[in-house]
């Protein structure tokens, strides 16, 4: 006999935490609409598992929560009830001994406080007035409500045009979005319980690169209304495209030498070809949308002139102004803003960098995209300074990761203090080392650490904390704007402004493309009904009919990334769009939730708009 | 074609063909829970469950379409298993009350469950209790609901009420009102076509069985019985009565035999109605920019709660003489009592209907011309009627076939087919084209307004002018049809509604079949009726030419304004839409 075992799990142990972690990921992707008081119910029941049973509170008060949850749910509670709940929850919280029972009761009763119409609803009326919205799992994450299961059984089908053609009812920026959607439809998919999600970005991407042919798009008679649209970023493309094949008379004014805003200026080329971009945006002016680069509205055009000469008014304008640190030195010539970087590379003016090292401060996406740029031109080594933690960065992961593959270093809990001067060029950043703290608002937080600062020698700064929107001559006319942003409501409309609508970036804030375009269409909707029309946007393209294929495990295909050793010299695509034979299973995978499930019933698909 | 091969036996069938129809075309039966044609293909009750070889999980047949080359198996073992154990666990969430259950030996969870010889219940019993009052001619027992969803879906897509809500989730979802409303404080039309299409007790009218028999047992009252046209075509079903046994007459014989005093022909008063609205129609017609346009008829009462809770802008469009059942109810409680020297308030006065909104139609405050209390007292479905036939141990084909009381047993096949969409339209030309033309069409002049198309159009010349009329049946179809008229896309000056499909044939009160729509099979019957009649023209039945020339004188005469038609503004649907529209009358809301 041995006396002494190492530490760790056992088999029943691991096949615990396997079910566990699976837990995890399923709930991560579950739908989107289960009823809160019921999810409480459940959520309470999996603590209590986790109790040891030593204490009361823990070992009794959880599943007497359950009980009293499960009374609401079958509708035997009353208010006295809720109370109860309430009070079993918090005294469990502030008296179990150990985590176990004392953050599951906190998270219970966070969730009952918070969820308590939905508990009063059932008690009161038998009645779950929970509306989480009924759709299909990727179609409820998505901003812009794309037909995905639709377009995937055409892709499925081997018919491309058709697919693009779905897509475009939705979102007329397919081939922008195949390249750089951040795809959060792809978070709820459902076929990520049996194995992982279906790559739906790549599908897009192979429906747009294989398309058969060109096509018309359906177009409602002339009305001879004016829209002006401001900004030709993918917010104002997406209104001129609905507005356009609704019979209207749309001009986009672009304050840039090409439209396609922060797709063009924001994003370099090795994540999104500028060509594709200009076919898209082609295709898009082509349908009959005027378009008059350069001209800025404020300056060139006021205000009150456009909306004398038009009937109706989108402003798009985005984020373009970037924001500063407020160090000396800032406005050395060898410090750049990302935001100035970007859209010079958007330009065509590609700066040299051989030989350097260059230091990039932020860390979100667009902190990624000067990073990897710089190493494309031709930097020795890039560096990035950002003050939380790898994990705390808003980047999205596989920047994060890419932009490591590509040799870029991140230099994390360091928060820059002071930009080392010599003869009025930069040579240095100063860092005060951090350390991490209290989580608030679901970040954590930081502070200076007992370590002392150093300097980071560098040949050149890129600043990358963020964008600001430049919307003064919207605010002189008297449109409300707070910190730079519109406020408009989320159908793009302006308090007291008629006919006045904004939507993207300059509304929200930095964001995605997809919800640029997603605000674009509720804006053309809005913009629609209030010049007095109902022009209704349709599905036009029959869809096979959906297969039984049963649930055969399948894992997801990704992409090809080109190899760092090419790619990182150069500002080619660094993705490569799926083989014939991955596009074809990666479609076959998906479990058409549209015909499956709930969507049997309802919720499959929106016909139009 | 696609070939597939089922339980062995190699089939051919057209694309695109479910699973379950092609196991019914090669002659093999699946059992079916949830399953409607057309309306709910859901896979929802997972009975229907197949195994494709190839595939370890079992395929819903209903929801997916055969593929060439399929090995199909309707009874493997793995199927046999999860069959059961699925109707296993709905029966866990079913109140198992057979022997007290209003779908008792009609039940196709009965019927299923029994088939897989479900002799024992595995699971513990979790059934929900009932949250529903029982306020409302449509009553819902929520401990027998299996949320089949078919009554949301017929509600949604046939009849385009939109009243059921799919409410709550995981275990605790159920059937509901929609936004938790009680079912009385909604639009419902109470059509009753929920009713007809569940498939277990959950949904049933409420009974008035024993309010009638204890009518008939009391002696101071004179029961007076009443038949619609369109029971006399259904009422043999459930009773397993060849349809050539199935008369009306046969019916009167079991229910004078039950004690009712006097029994009548609801089809006197259909003709009544003619006379009333086909002149009405004329009266408009030679006022024709004194009234709103088209004219619609109003002896629906679904139809008439469908179009003020939702459309109560044309309320005024409605004609306004009653339903046939109110007229022959005033008729009886003032003209028959009059003659025939009876105390109108002794007189019971009973219809049978293939209705459930005709149940709320008698309750109407208003309906109270003749003065002795509501002119009707007692609503009976056809289902009511067999039910009371049974209880009464009545061997129905053994009766032999009885008349109507007189006078006013008399009716006429223009009557006849009221209960048939299209029927009060065509009844109504025959005699509006002998009120303008002096002479009778021929009888099937009119006969383009048959059929069970959903909206039907037709335009026929009357004297100098031409008449364009429609006819809808369906409440989806209706709607289609207002929108239209709403929108100026047609015009019409008569319109036909019928909240059933198919008419009053198809009514939510007549008997339940599983998977069987009977609409149109009734309705042939009653233009089989209609076409031996010897009367085919209203307004040549002998009994409406005496009691006009007895009592109301002339077609929309004072006495017969009186009695006969309604003031639709009177009452209210409890939330009448668009109430904004009424803000500035004296409307009480």
């Amino acid at each position: 006999m041995t006396e002494m075992h190492m530490g760790g799990l056992n088999a029943e142990q691991s096949a615990v935490a396997e079910l566990q972690k699976a837990l995890g990921e399923r709930f991560i992707k579950s739908t989107l609409s289960p009823c809160p008081v019921e999810f409480t119910a459940a959520f309470v029941n999996i603590c209590n598992s986790q109790s040891c049973g030593k204490c009361t509170p823990c070992r009794v008060g959880l599943q007497q929560l359950h009980v009293l949850i499960e009374q609401v749910l079958s509708g035997r509670g009353t208010p006295e009830t809720l109370k109860l709940i309430e009070k079993t929850a918090r005294d469990i919280s502030l008296t179990a001994d150990c985590a176990i029972g004392s953050e599951s009761a906190a998270l219970a009763l966070e969730a009952i406080q918070g969820f308590r119409k939905d508990f009063m609803a059932h008690i009161e009326k038998g009645y779950c007035e929970f509306t989480a919205n009924d759709l299909i799992p990727c179609m409820s994450n998505c901003p812009a409500r794309v037909d995905i299961p639709g377009y995937i059984s055409l892709v499925e089908a081997g018919r491309y045009t058709d697919a693009v053609r779905l897509i475009r009812k939705d979102n007329p920026l397919p081939i922008s979005c195949g390249s750089i959607c951040e795809h959060p439809c792809e978070l709820n998919c459902r076929r990520g319980m049996l194995d992982d999600p279906i790559n739906i970005r790549a599908l897009k991407r192979y429906a747009c690169d294989h398309m058969e042919g060109d096509y018309e798009p359906e177009k409602y008679e002339p009305t001879g209304k004016k829209i002006a649209v401001i900004g030709g970023g993918p917010a104002g493309l997406t209104v001129a495209y609905y507005l356009t094949i609704m019979g209207h008379s749309v001009t986009i004014f672009e304050q840039r030498s090409h439209l396609g805003g922060m797709m063009r200026y924001g994003i370099p080329n090795y994540r999104f070809d500028k060509e594709l971009l200009e076919e898209e945006v082609q295709w898009i002016i082509k349908q009959g949308v005027e378009v008059r680069t350069n001209v800025i509205v404020g300056d060139d055009i006021t205000v009150e002139d456009l909306l004398e000469q038009y009937d109706a008014m989108f402003i798009g304008i985005g984020a373009h102004d970037d924001r500063q640190l407020h160090l000396v030195g800032e406005s050395a010539p060898n410090v750049v803003s990302a935001v100035q970087m970007l859209r010079d590379i958007g330009e065509g003016i590609y700066p040299d960098f051989s030989g350097e090292t260059v230091a990039v401060i932020g860390g979100g996406n667009v902190a990624m995209d000067v990073a990897r740029s710089s190493v494309r031109l031709g930097a020795k080594r890039v560096i990035v300074i950002y003050r939380r933690r790898r994990v705390d960065m808003t980047a999205q992961q596989d920047e994060i990761r890419n932009a490591l593959a590509e040799g870029c270093e991140i230099v994390e809990l360091h928060n820059p203090i002071n930009l080392e001067l010599d003869h009025g060029v930069v040579t240095g950043v100063t860092v005060q080392p951090q350390i991490i703290g209290q989580i608030v608002n679901g970040r954590a937080s930081m502070r200076d650490a007992k370590e002392d600062p150093f300097t980071i020698k560098c040949d050149r700064v890129i600043v990358a904390i963020g964008q600001s929107i430049d919307s003064r001559c919207f605010a002189d006319y008297g449109i409300p704007v707070n910190k730079g942003r519109i406020l408009a409501d989320d159908g793009g409309v302006i308090k007291d402004f008629d006919g006045v609508f904004s939507g993207g970036d300059c509304v929200t804030g930095p964001a995605t493309v997809i919800k640029a375009i997603a605000a674009g269409k509720t804006a053309a909707r809005n913009i629609d009904t209030y010049l007095g029309y109902h022009h209704v946007i349709k599905r036009t393209v029959e869809l096979p009919p959906v297969k039984f294929k049963g649930r055969i495990s399948c894992a997801r295909s990704e992409m090809n990334e080109r190899g760092v050793e090419v790619r990182r010299h150069d500002f080619e695509m660094f993705e490569e769009g799926l083989s014939d034979e991955a596009a074809w299973q990666e479609s076959n995978r998906c479990l058409h939730c549209d015909h499956y499930g709930f969507g049997a019933f309802r919720g499959g698909r929106i016909e139009e708009w | 074609m696609v070939n597939v091969t089922i339980d062995g036996k190699k089939v051919q069938v057209e694309e695109h063909t479910s699973i379950l129809k092609a196991a019914r075309q090669a002659g093999v039966d699946i059992p079916t829970l949830c399953y409607l044609e057309g309306v709910n293909e859901i896979g929802a009750c997972r009975v229907c469950v197949v195994e494709i070889e190839g595939y370890r999980q079992l395929a819903a047949s209903c929801n997916n379409e055969v593929q060439e080359g399929m090995v199909i198996h309707t009874n493997s073992p793995k199927v046999r298993e999860a069959r059961k154990t699925n109707v296993q666990l709905i029966l866990s969430q079913h109140n198992v009350s057979c022997t007290s259950c209003i779908r008792g030996g009609n039940c196709q969870l009965q019927k299923v469950s029994n088939e897989l010889g479900l002799f024992e219940e595995p699971y513990e019993k979790n059934v929900p209790i009932n949250r529903f009052r029982y306020n409302f001619p449509l009553v819902r027992h929520e401990d027998k609901c299996i949320k089949c969803l078919r009554c949301l879906q017929v509600c949604e897509k046939i009849q385009q009420v939109h009243i059921w809500d799919f409410i709550n989730h995981a275990s605790h979802t159920t059937i509901g009102v929609k936004g938790g409303l009680p079912l009385n404080d909604t639009n419902c039309a109470l059509c009753g076509q929920c009713i007809t299409h569940c498939p277990v007790g959950a949904l049933r009218e409420w009974d008035d069985t024993d309010r009638f028999f204890e009518a008939l047992a009391d002696p101071e009252k004179v029961v007076v019985v009443q038949i619609a046209p369109a029971v006399r075509a259904a009422w043999g079903e459930s009773l397993g009565l060849p349809r050539e046994k199935a008369t009306v007459k046969r019916m009167v014989a079991a229910i004078r035999r039950m004690g009712a005093d006097l029994i009548f022909d609801t089809t006197f008063s259909a003709d009544l109605t003619i006379m009333e609205e086909g002149s009405e129609l004329l009266e408009r017609l030679q006022h024709k920019d004194d009234h709103p346009w088209p004219m619609f008829t109003s002896c629906c009462p679904g139809w008439v709660r469908f179009l003020k809770g939702h459309y109560p802008e044309l309320v005024d469009n409605l004609s306004t003489s009653k339903s046939p059942m109110q007229m022959f109810g005033a008729t009886i409680k003032s003209y028959y009592a009059k003659m025939m020297d009876i105390d109108p308030d002794r007189i019971f006065n009973v219809a049978i209907m293939p209705c459930v909104a005709k149940k709320a139609e008698c309750d109407i405050p208003v309906m109270n011309d003749a003065g002795a209390g509501p002119d009707m007292d007692l609503v009976l479905t056809t289902r009511e009627v067999d039910r009371m036939i049974r209880s009464e141990h009545m061997v129905p084909e053994d009766l032999e076939e009885e008349e109507f009381d007189d006078p006013l047993g008399i009716g006429t096949g223009a009557g006849v087919i009221f209960g048939a969409t299209g029927g009060v339209m065509e009844a109504a030309l025959r005699t509006a084209y002998y009120l303008v033309e002096g002479e009778n069409p021929e009888p099937d002049a009119f006969k383009d307004v048959r059929g069970l198309q959903g909206w039907k159009e037709a335009s026929f010349d009357m004297g100098e002018t031409t008449l364009h009329v429609a006819v809808a049946s369906g409440l989806g179809n209706t709607r289609k049809l207002i929108e239209a008229i709403e929108a100026g896309e047609v015009q019409y000056d008569f319109v036909e509604i019928m909240a059933c499909p198919g008419g009053c044939s198809g009514g939510g009160g007549q008997p339940i079949h599983e998977g069987k729509e009977l609409a149109g099979k009734r309705g042939e019957v009653l233009y089989g009726l209609d076409k031996v009649d010897n009367l085919r023209f209203s307004h040549e039945n002998p009994a409406i030419i005496d009691c006009y020339n007895d009592f109301f004188g002339n077609p929309l005469s004072e006495k017969a304004e009186k009695l006969l038609h309604t003031d639709h503004h009177a009452w209210r649907m409890p939330y009448e839409r668009d109430q904004h529209l009424y803000e500035d009358e004296d409307y009480d809301f």
